[in-house]
């Protein structure tokens, strides 16, 4: 059974939350997929941090997994949750009281 | 639930529905408070649009026309991508509230669950994880 949109975003926001996470989302993001060997060069963070990170990244389903080179495993960002935690971002950045201060304004010139 | 899924806010203004039904669900009216330039063709299905000086455009699709009384349409969550089919739902709806109009805004459908689309990779992400976790646990101990 899928996570509810409250779920979702959640891990998203947790994992937003540590700075070490965060610069890794940020890297996948911006160079694409990465093994922890890539993302330990890219970082200041050791591979072991980063591999934890990317372990529990993966359980909360915001990177998966996939086959690199050499057989070492790369990961990829997934869009989808990050998108969910946008539509919470998107309700609390939605500002109507302009609008309507504006509309108020425009009625009150005669409109 | 804390995702927060609806916005409402109610504001008195002091001209007629008709009025502000006419800054509401008109070129005209929106583009004299909303957007920049508006266009709307105003019926279920009809589509409108708003532009802004600062170039940023929103598209519309015209759900609910009730003359003076609802006005409902749907667009796209902002921030998402261009290609993201999840709408919000606005509707304002006008009372007469002595002479003037109670005029109230609900947006609704932030927390709506993404498509099918979300469900299958994440479906598929739930299986691929532990075969994958278990070659990368192998390559730590081997490192």
């Amino acid at each position: 059974m899928p996570p509810d949109s409250e779920t979702v975003a959640e891990q998203v926001f947790t994992a937003l939350a540590d700075p070490s996470r965060r610069a890794i989302l940020a890297t996948l993001a911006s160079a694409g997929p990465a093994t922890a060997t890539d993302l330990a060069g890219r970082l200041p963070i050791t591979r072991q941090a980063i591999a934890k990170h990317l372990v529990l990244l993966a359980e909360a389903g915001l990177v998966t997994a996939e086959p690199g080179e050499r057989r070492r495993v790369r990961y990829r960002l997934q869009s989808a949750p990050m998108q969910v935690a946008q539509q919470f971002l998107a309700a609390l950045a939605r500002d109507w009281d302009s609008p309507l201060g504006a509309l108020a304004d425009h009625l009150g010139q005669g409109g | 639930m804390a995702f927060p899924d609806r916005i409402e806010r109610t504001v008195q203004v002091a001209q007629p529905p008709q009025k502000v039904w006419a800054a509401l669900t008109t070129a005209e009216g929106l583009s004299a408070w909303f957007g920049d330039e508006a266009a709307i063709d105003l019926r279920p299905g009809g589509s409108a649009r708003m532009q802004w000086a600062s170039g940023a455009t929103v598209q519309m699709r015209v759900e609910r026309v009730e003359e003076a009384s609802v006005f409902g349409f749907t667009w796209q969550i902002y921030g998402l991508p261009e290609d993201d089919p999840r709408r919000t739902y606005v509707e304002f709806t006008l009372e007469p509230a002595g002479t003037g109009t109670r005029l109230t805004v609900v947006e609704s459908g932030f927390a709506q669950l993404p498509p099918d689309a979300y469900r299958k990779a994440y479906d598929m992400n739930t299986q691929g994880w532990a075969g994958e976790l278990g070659e990368l646990a192998a390559y730590l101990d081997a490192a």
